[in-house]
């Protein structure tokens, strides 16, 4: 291990950028249908920063609706039209707006753009690749993505309006035009958009496995892999294992709506029309897409769990605390998400056997996430806490992490589900736990690697401004709703007019709303630090956070293969942060063991008996005793 | 191809950090504003309206130019101390240290407020057997995991507090302890088993039921569709009839089988009454959509499927007359309604539970009107009856119209839904 060859790569500023001998590129080549993973990186990023706004601004219009209900705003009218006949929502577009802005949000923002932009990005830099396995399938990837998004913002514009039978779109209400008028050409569209949305999440996702399992740099084991990577690994893992279910499940729903099949209509009378679908069950519709629907929600929260390891010990100047603890727990998650769908289905009248099986295997997964918590939290114990607007990112993340999951400990209990089903008590604890705590680890990311990705430095002070607005105004938000669930309200309800006991909500929809709108309005720095920053912000520096990790031994100036001469060697693990001996604080990976003697520890040289050998001597000579750690 | 100097062009970047910004947040915002301040008359004069969605957005615009300038004016500041070789003017690590534990109390305050203000506006204990142990099971969930919320939260921020950056201090290389990881591993482990247990206890209770013989269940059939709910009966036999889709016309709106004698005696309600300590299995199915028979009061719930019956049995233990006096609100009323996505009027579909004394539930059930009438008995060729009351139960008032009028007003019921 105490290998004596240098890498020059800290200093390596110069390059030409055509040094490998590629073609010279045009805009097309670099901007457009670029092949590069820092590219296509920053191509998820914007494209899933803008459908964020976008399904923001739908969260917005319902949330309009919700709180002023009796209200007419006839500016709405201006720019929805039909949809808001008189300045009033109606109760179709309603759930089309809660359809759209879930399908946007967990889809599109979460998934593509968390994991499309930081797997891109951080793989084959933190792993010390020159790009993906697959380039092309990567700009494949990509492109399939925004032509579903393309095709999701198109229902917007026709006549039936958007797909409307809430994200999950159970058959029968999204099969059959007639039930709602979303499920006519709108809810096509959907599927549509799904179907190629799940090819990008493939192509994507066996990319960065096949990059991570078999590309690595020297040097690079498994154990000596970032959080970040391991998450992403593992989400990637998940995707490909799930994804292609959901596509099975929408493609038999397309058969049902257009080629007369029955796989989840059976015994249906629109009025009196008796429908000529026999022998389908919906439950089954239920079953296919919460097998990737429930993977789903962890290949959301994954990657932004990993993004907050990495960023939480940068940033604390120490080691994350139990790096194998860490992994295992995400390994654990990987495995028991596959095993817990059911518990989106307690109440479906799926057999109560099964009820009681999957509420065991539901409860067993918040071990793992019992373990990252407080491995979080023993991370900070005695650090040296930098504040930078990721650092409060990754806070806010763990917050939204504790204070959701523990809602989730009620609603896998299939006891208490039975009455917390499908109530406001559901939207709190996915909003929170998912929604925020994965947006927060995306924002994390997206200030930490900003340097990476634009060569500039946000302004921190916007980001401070930025969060704490955020953090305070999710809680806001989020937090009331949970009262509303526990008082029997159930979700998805256009006004809470028709019933006595809900008005007394009213008031607090009134405050939710206005929490929102200044939430909303707080992205508008963080938008405007993020573009005004791509173009002025303050040049970074090479490593501007002091980080071990690889990327940061990359030039500034991007170049297609990320470094300019040889690819670094590793030569330990990503966490050295603050060890005792060391001069400064921090050892980046591709320092060997040799130019730290002062610092070593035994476990350092995992068993290797000639390397404690030669520390042992070379203290002996030095006069040093070593604790053993 | 001169794109970096494209890039580069201020006045583009400028106009496309505008163009993002406002096209897309900010926009929906000022509609909130806008809207709200414009509730305005029919026929609607845009002008007015307009101009205050433009007083907003310059309002807006306005907040962004305020905190523009605090910003320029502190970046001038730094600069300044920098220039004089002074340390940093302000320390923006501890302000968000200090931030933190602010958020912290006020946080911890707000929490309070949750639980006690809003906490208070949830709703009563439960009226059903399962559900007391539902809520008990509840409160105990809640406990524990509002001890960890709090405990977890005070740590994070806490520890974010006291462990802010300072250039004096090294921070503590701590790479793991296996016997913490091990105790933060079993720890919550135990807890969740034991919630686990007696969760699953509670489920099997409540769908795995050993029939009383002295005390057999009142069964109720709840048939689902858009946007409304239909209550049957069972009638004297104690058996709701069958049923089957294909059977369903203007006239017949479940599609009773009449040739199955079960259906004979079934009756119509539009509420759906129930005696108190006596146990109720409901039989829900659905003729069209996904809904969800859900009544909060009794901590029941279960979809309604179309295609498949299913089935809760529960047992109200509290009349309403005895809830009204509890929540002290003589309007109270135990409701039913549909928690399950199922179209655009998904908001509005309830009808009203009543618990009442067994006496009262023989009266009121004596009451209902019978489902099968001539027009039905003519369809599926049954001897017609001359005078339908004879046919009713024999309470049933001898006024042959009222009957008449109650049982067409009962399909009529099913009417504007088979419109659609």
């Amino acid at each position: 291990m105490s290998t004596i060859t240098l890498h020059d790569t800290h200093n390596n500023d110069h390059h030409d950028g055509h040094d490998h001998g590629h073609h010279k590129e045009t805009f097309i080549t670099k901007y457009i249908f670029s092949q590069d993973h820092k590219m296509i990186a920053k191509q998820f990023l914007i494209t899933g920063i803008v459908m964020a706004v976008i399904a923001m601004g739908l969260s917005i219009l319902f949330r309009l609706q919700l709180a002023w209900p009796d209200k007419s705003f006839p500016i709405l009218e201006t720019f929805l039209g039909k949809w808001a006949e008189g300045g009033r929502i109606k109760p179709d577009f309603y759930l089309a707006l809660v359809t759209i802005h879930g399908t946007i949000m967990v889809f599109f923002v979460l998934t593509a753009g968390l994991s499309g932009t930081f797997s891109n990005l951080l793989i084959p830099l933190q792993l010390g690749v020159r790009d993906m396995a697959s380039p092309f399938m990567n700009m494949l990837s990509y492109w399939l993505f925004f032509v579903a998004c393309v095709i999701m913002m198109a229902s917007f514009f026709i006549e039936t309006g958007p797909a409307s039978a809430g994200w999950t779109v159970y058959p029968p209400l999204s099969a059959i035009p007639k039930a709602i008028s979303g499920s006519a050409m709108g809810m096509t569209l959907w599927l549509v958009s799904m179907v190629l949305f799940v090819a990008s999440q493939l192509m994507g996702g066996i990319n960065y496995i096949s990059t991570v399992l078999n590309m690595r740099t020297k040097g690079m084991d498994l154990w000596k892999m970032p959080l970040t990577i391991w998450a992403f690994f593992l989400t990637a893992i998940l995707g490909v294992l799930s994804f292609p279910v959901l596509v099975a499940g929408v493609v038999l729903l397309i058969f049902d709506r257009s080629f007369g099949t029955s796989f989840y209509l059976s015994d249906i009378v629109m009025g009196t029309q008796v429908l000529p679908n026999e022998g389908g069950s919906p439950i089954l519709w239920q079953h296919l897409f919460w097998f990737l629907g429930h993977p789903e929600v962890y290949i959301v929260i994954m990657p932004a769990l990993g993004i907050s390891s990495e960023v939480i010990s940068v940033n604390s100047r120490k080691p994350i605390f139990g790096y194998h603890a860490m992994v295992y727990s995400l390994i654990g998650i990987t495995v028991l998400s596959f095993i817990v769908w059911g518990h989106h289905m307690f109440v479906t009248g799926m057999n109560p056997l099964l009820g009681g099986v999957f509420m065991i295997t539901t409860l067993i997964i918040a071990v793992p996430s019992a373990v990252k918590t407080f491995n979080y939290l023993a991370t900070l114990w005695r650090g040296n806490i930098r504040f930078t607007p990721a650092m409060l990112c990754a806070i806010g993340m763990v917050s939204f992490f504790i204070s959701g999951g523990l809602t989730g400990i009620f609603l896998g209990n299939a006891s208490l589900d039975i009455n917390l089903h499908d109530t406001y008590f559901v939207v709190a604890h996915f909003h929170l736990v998912m929604g925020s705590a994965a947006i927060f680890g995306m924002l994390a990311g997206v200030y930490h690697w900003f340097p990476k990705m634009f060569g500039r430095m946000m302004n921190a002070k916007l980001g401070y401004l930025h969060f704490w607005l955020t953090f305070i105004c999710a809680y806001l938000v989020f937090f009331p709703l949970h009262f509303l669930g526990l008082d029997g309200v159930p979700r998805r309800y256009y006004a809470f007019t028709e019933f006595e006991f809900m008005q007394k909500w009213v008031t607090v929809n009134v405050f939710v709303t206005w929490a929102a709108i200044v939430a909303a309005l707080a992205q508008v720095a963080f938008l405007f630090n993020f573009f005004y920053s791509i173009f002025k912000g303050k040049k970074a520096t090479q490593n501007p956070w002091e980080s071990n990790t690889l990327e940061w031994t990359t030039p500034v100036e991007h170049i297609h293969g990320n470094w300019p001469g040889e690819i670094p060697t590793v030569h330990r693990w990503p966490y050295d942060y603050s060890k005792p001996g060391a001069e400064e604080d921090f050892i980046p990976q591709t320092v060997p063991y040799s130019q730290t003697m002062h610092s070593n520890m035994p476990h350092d040289f995992e068993g290797n008996a000639e390397s404690e050998r030669i520390q042992r001597e070379w203290d002996a000579a030095n006069g040093i005793v070593r604790e053993q750690h | 191809m001169s794109l970096r100097k494209f890039i580069s062009n201020k006045t583009i970047a400028a106009l496309a950090v505008i163009v993002t910004v406002f096209a897309n947040t900010s926009a929906f915002a000022q509609e909130a504003a806008a809207g709200a301040a414009a509730t305005a008359a029919k026929p609607i004069d845009m002008f007015p309206i307009y101009k205050s969605v433009a007083f907003y957005t310059l309002l807006f615009l306005l907040v962004c130019l305020f905190i523009a300038i605090i910003g320029k004016a502190l970046t001038v500041y730094e600069l300044t101390r920098e220039a004089q070789d002074k340390p940093e003017g302000i320390n923006w690590n501890t302000i968000n240290a200090v931030l933190f534990i602010l958020f912290l109390i006020v946080g911890l305050g707000g929490v309070y407020f949750e639980y006690t203000v809003h906490g208070s506006m949830i709703l009563p204990e439960a009226a059903s057997e399962h559900g007391k142990k539902i809520d008990q099971m509840f409160n105990i969930t809640l406990i524990l995991t509002t001890i960890v919320f709090i405990g977890t939260h005070i740590v994070l921020f806490v520890f974010s507090y006291i462990y802010k950056h300072s250039g004096k201090r090294k921070a503590y290389y701590y790479p793991h302890n296996n016997a913490l990881e091990r105790i933060w591993t079993i720890v919550p482990a135990l807890v969740l088993t034991v919630l686990v247990l007696m969760g699953f206890l509670t489920w099997r209770s409540i769908f795995y039921k050993i029939e009383d013989p002295n005390n057999k269940p009142l069964s109720i059939e709840i048939t689902s569709q858009q946007f409304s709910w239909t209550i049957r009966y069972p009638g004297a036999d104690g058996v709701v009839g069958l049923k089957n889709y294909k059977l369903i016309t203007g006239t017949n709106g479940l599609g009773m089988d009449f040739n199955d004698k079960n259906n004979l005696d079934d009756q119509m309600a539009e509420e759906m009454v129930i005696p108190v300590n006596k146990p109720v299995r409901l039989i829900l199915t659905s003729k069209d959509v996904l809904h969800s028979f859900y009544m909060p009061h009794f901590r029941v719930q279960l979809n309604t499927v179309p295609g498949m019956t299913s089935y809760f049995e529960f047992t109200p233990t509290i009349t309403t007359a005895d809830m009204q006096a509890k929540v002290n609100d003589p309007a109270f009323k135990f409701l039913f309604l549909c928690s399950k996505i199922c179209g655009s009027g998904h908001y509005n579909m309830q009808k009203v539970v009543r618990v009442v004394s067994q006496a009262e539930y023989d009266a009121w059930i004596a009451e209902q009107p019978l489902i099968i009438n001539n027009d039905l008995r003519k369809e599926f060729n049954l001897p017609l009856v001359a005078d339908p009351a004879s046919g009713a139960t024999p309470a049933a008032p001898a006024d042959s119209t009222a009957t008449a009028g109650k049982d067409s007003s009962a399909v009529a019921m099913n009417k504007p839904a088979l419109k659609k």
